[in-house]
């Protein structure tokens, strides 16, 4: 424990090299030392970053000299490390939305875990991936591979077909247990990860884009998302202020209601192109394998199918 | 002795560095003089580039004018998990045009996580004259017509050309047909190692039946789930020579014939040293395995979905295995067999059956691994997913296994707690890079406070790898481990509370690792244009979707960041959601 407080008062007779820093280094000291003190405490939901101001000019200085505990890097490091001090930083930034109450939230736990995460969604568009608007569903957690989670829920899904086949009625032997075990894997993974992302391809562009299907529920947020992503011009500036949320779905998508140059479909798992929109959404996450932003014109081919499936008048774009 | 050594004419210079094949030494022999220099640029035959933007195709190719195997890496490793957006880069496209025209003698290429497309392929299987070997780890954005062409041209009388190694690895290969495969010459023999693992579609089986017939030094065989079991018998039967093996599904109605036919393929195979596949695993089918247990080494049972009862009965024969990947049905009990049974035991992967459900589905916890690092000396790379941790434990296991390496433990709830004191894992942790003196790969989970990065930037000296989620409170534990971590090449970092402040003071410390990815953190634009003004050597990414950061209030954080050292300047391939800060303190879109 006391190595740490070397590390940061870094001894005043600090090798970093010479002008501007030190004086400061000096008068800081004693205060990066109490200040350590109540860190290691924890007392850190006091206030935002007591440790903050101080750290800065503390830091900016040590690094070349090197602390009690650590071995003095070679002097460029100081070097560096001094140029980039409390002097050229702008402003303190506060982190107050973030960080002060995240420790007593942490204990607590459970739903509340990524908070970050979950505020950045808030703050933000619907973003591709970001924390969806339902769940507690955070992307890239657990770190498992997009490959094993298909793999887990492909299996469940062939293991329950399996079962149903030979089971049949439940009954109370042990390959019922085995079989909730199995179930309730399945259920929760195709609940909460659908095969995560699938690929979105629009006409005209090679490289494509990956969608979290978990993060929508029904697919006017999906094709709203699907726009900004591929039509959004990069000139178009959002002022992201406290109130400036995008607007948020109220305007039907031109993607779903024909209107514009380009129509959303999918691949389903028979290999079938499909019109987006049609079957219940719970169906359409069951079965979609990839999206593809095809241009009207060229979506003639699908709308007999789409016509007769659904005995329902649809204007075809000429 | 310095004029001596000098004296010596330049080819035997060359053979005794064509001795010495480590990078690291090679780069030192580099810098003795001018003329070891000279003498081992032209005799450098193998490079390895960790980010392929660090530097430029041109730039290897007029240092090491004669390189046969090379090896590229391009997207962050949190790419695995989505974190980073489709087309944000990683295209190989470059480095086989510059290389097709200047080593026309490459035999080897290594990607991972590279975007390689048909053309690209294509190019590579007419270009280089004696192509040997090509592994796609983790790669995208090919096709099996990529494939195709690889197959088609792996042999030539008029070039000496013979494909040697095509391993697939967990790449994303759009599956267009499994009519690839016949495109391998009838008279090519000399395959020695194919990995079809990832492949979705149907290969065509009498195709891949001939292949594997003629290859008489085929030595690894992944196949991939869409090959039937009752098809493995025959396949084992031609390739007896066998020494690693990935079925596909394992499954079958249980026949007798099927059994004793598979059974008797195996026991045919003395080499088998690897397993892996089992998908779909029924389990009265493992015993025809068990003939040839005691020669395992690596077993991969990570996609088999079957109970601890039957796995124990597997593992506890496998009594020479040193790599085991499993799923958590292994359960506590699994474990401690394991532990009495593979004293070999090198490394252990245990990942989660249910990572998305809110309890825990089997009898997994904390538990199991402590019994494994009491029984399995030998033990050095533990990945192990759990709901539950205690710092009592950790404790153990670091006291018990100092010979640890890589120690990658992923709690699947964020921040959880020591589930006995409800204390965060901080000593815990602790433990492990205090005793654990040889460290090189370090994840973290569970809650931590800044304390475990202050033991961390204390003890772990030779960590060269961090992975962190949802852990710290402040700037200052990022700054221990910038300040502390001397040997440290890698740094990811997702949903912490780190800031500016610990990444302004430590810049330098950036040109000294490859990268460091940041996302969802506290890190502001503002502290980025700073960084990218001051560091011309750093490439520093702004990964943000919600459209230009200058949009944004400077007090609200940016998304993802993704800095990593460079001699190559910025990169000309970014997409739109990419910002980068140059030396002229003009924010430049890509």
């Amino acid at each position: 424990m006391d190595g740490t407080l070397g590390l940061l008062s870094g001894g005043g007779g600090s090798g970093g090299g010479g002008s501007s820093g030190a004086s400061a280094n000096e008068s800081t000291v004693s205060k990066v030392e109490v200040v350590e003190q109540d860190f290691v405490g924890m007392s850190s939901e006091a206030s935002s970053y007591p440790a903050e101001a101080e750290l800065e000019l503390g830091l900016g200085l040590s690094l070349g000299g090197g602390g009690g505990a650590v071995k003095a890097k070679p002097c460029t490091w100081g070097e560096r490390g001094r140029i980039l001090t409390a002097k050229d930083f702008p402003s303190v930034v506060s982190h107050g939305s973030s960080t002060p109450s995240r420790f007593s939230d942490r204990a607590t736990a459970a739903a509340v875990g990524p908070v970050s995460g979950t505020k950045r969604a808030a703050d933000s568009v619907c973003q591709e991936g970001g924390s969806p608007t339902g769940g507690s569903q955070v992307v890239g957690w657990p770190p498992i591979r997009a490959y094993r989670m298909n793999s887990l829920v492909n299996q469940a899904k062939s293991q329950r077909a399996e079962e149903d086949k030979l089971i049949g009625e439940k009954d109370k032997s042990p390959d019922a247990t085995k079989k909730k075990i199995y179930t309730k894997a399945e259920t929760n993974a195709k609940e909460k990860c659908h095969l995560g992302f699938v690929k979105v391809n629009i006409d005209g562009v090679p490289i494509g884009r990956k969608v979290d299907l978990n993060a929508h529920s029904c697919y006017a947020t999906l094709a709203q998302m699907l726009e900004d992503m591929f039509f959004r011009s990069a000139t178009t500036v959002k002022s992201m202020g406290s109130g400036g949320e995008k607007e948020q779905l109220t305007k039907p998508s031109k993607l779903l209601d024909g209107s514009s140059e380009f129509v959303l479909t999918y691949e389903d798992k028979d290999g079938d192109w499909m019109l987006v929109g049609d079957v219940p959404w719970g169906m359409f996450l069951g079965s979609v394998k990839r999206l593809r932003i095809m241009r009207t014109s060229e979506a003639n081919g699908l709308a007999p199918r789409f016509h007769e499936r659904n005995e329902r008048q649809r204007s075809k774009p000429i | 002795m310095q004029r001596m050594a000098c004296s010596f004419p330049d080819e035997v210079l060359e053979h005794v560095f064509s001795f010495v094949q480590c990078d690291n030494d090679r780069n030192a022999i580099s810098t003795v003089c001018k003329s070891w220099y000279k003498i081992e640029r032209w005799s450098r035959r193998r490079v390895f580039v960790g980010n392929c933007y660090a530097i430029s195709p041109d730039m290897v190719i007029r240092r090491f004018p004669d390189v046969r195997s090379i090896e590229l890496k391009g997207k962050p490793h949190f790419a695995d998990f989505n974190l980073v957006p489709d087309g944000w880069g990683g295209y190989v496209a470059p480095w086989i045009s510059a290389m097709a025209a200047a080593y026309p003698w490459l035999e080897e290429i290594r990607l991972k996580r590279m975007v390689i497309t048909d053309e690209n392929l294509e190019l590579i299987s007419k270009s280089f004259k004696n192509f040997k070997v090509l592994v796609l780890s983790s790669c995208e954005g090919f096709s099996t017509d990529g494939l195709a062409a690889i197959a088609a041209n792996c042999r030539s009388y008029l070039h000496c050309r013979n494909l040697r190694e095509l391993d697939l690895r967990e790449s994303e290969v759009e599956d267009l047909s499994g009519h690839w495969l016949k495109h391998f010459p009838d008279d090519y023999t000399s395959l020695v190692s194919l990995n079809i693992a990832c492949l979705g579609c149907e290969v065509s089986f009498s195709a891949l039946e001939r292949l594997v017939g003629r290859c008489p030094n085929l030595r690894t065989l992944r196949l991939n789930r869409a090959v039937p079991l009752d098809k493995l018998a025959n396949l084992l039967r031609r390739a007896p020579q066998l020494v690693e093996l990935g079925t596909g599904a394992y499954s079958s109605e249980l026949r007798p014939d099927v059994f004793s036919n598979l059974s008797g393929a195996f026991s045919g195979c003395k080499e088998l040293k690897s397993l892996s596949g089992f998908w779909d695993v029924v389990p009265g089918y493992l015993p025809a395995v068990y003939p040839i247990c005691c020669r395992l080494t690596t077993l991969n049972l990570s996609y088999a979905t079957i109970q601890s009862p039957d796995l124990i009965k597997l593992v506890g024969q496998c009594q020479n295995l040193q790599r085991l990947w499993v799923l958590d049905y292994i359960e506590d009990a699994g474990l401690d067999a394991v532990a009495a049974s593979c004293k070999d035991l090198r490394e252990l992967r245990v990942f989660p059956s249910d990572p998305y459900g809110p309890e825990p589905n089997v009898p997994l916890t904390e538990q199991g691994l402590v019994s494994i690092s009491e029984g399995c000396s030998k033990l050095q790379s533990v990945l192990y997913f759990c709901r539950q941790m205690s710092n009592a434990a950790l404790m153990t296991i670091a006291r018990n296994r100092p010979n640890m390496t890589r120690f990658r433990l992923c709690i699947i709830e964020p921040g959880t707690p020591d589930y006995l004191t409800l204390q965060p894992l901080d000593v815990g942790f602790g433990a492990i890079v205090e005793h654990c003196k040889d460290l090189q790969r370090l994840s973290l989970s569970g809650l931590l406070t800044d304390l475990v990065f202050e033991y961390i930037g204390t003890y772990a000296k030779k960590l060269e790898m961090l992975s962190v989620a949802f852990a710290g409170e402040s700037d200052l534990g990022l700054h221990h481990v910038l300040s502390g971590c001397e040997k440290l090449r890698k740094l990811e970092i997702r949903d912490c509370p780190f800031g500016d402040k610990a990444l302004l003071a430590n810049a330098a410390k950036l040109e000294t690792m490859r990268s460091l990815w940041m996302s969802s953190c506290s890190v502001t634009f503002g502290a980025c244009k700073l960084l990218g003004q001051k560091m011309p050597r750093l490439n520093v990414e702004v990964i943000d979707e919600r459209g230009t950061p200058d949009s944004r209030p400077e007090s609200c954080p940016i998304d993802k960041l993704y800095i990593y050292r460079t001699v190559a300047g910025s990169r000309f391939d970014m997409p739109g959601f990419v910002w980068t800060i140059d030396e002229d303190s003009a924010m430049r879109l890509s």
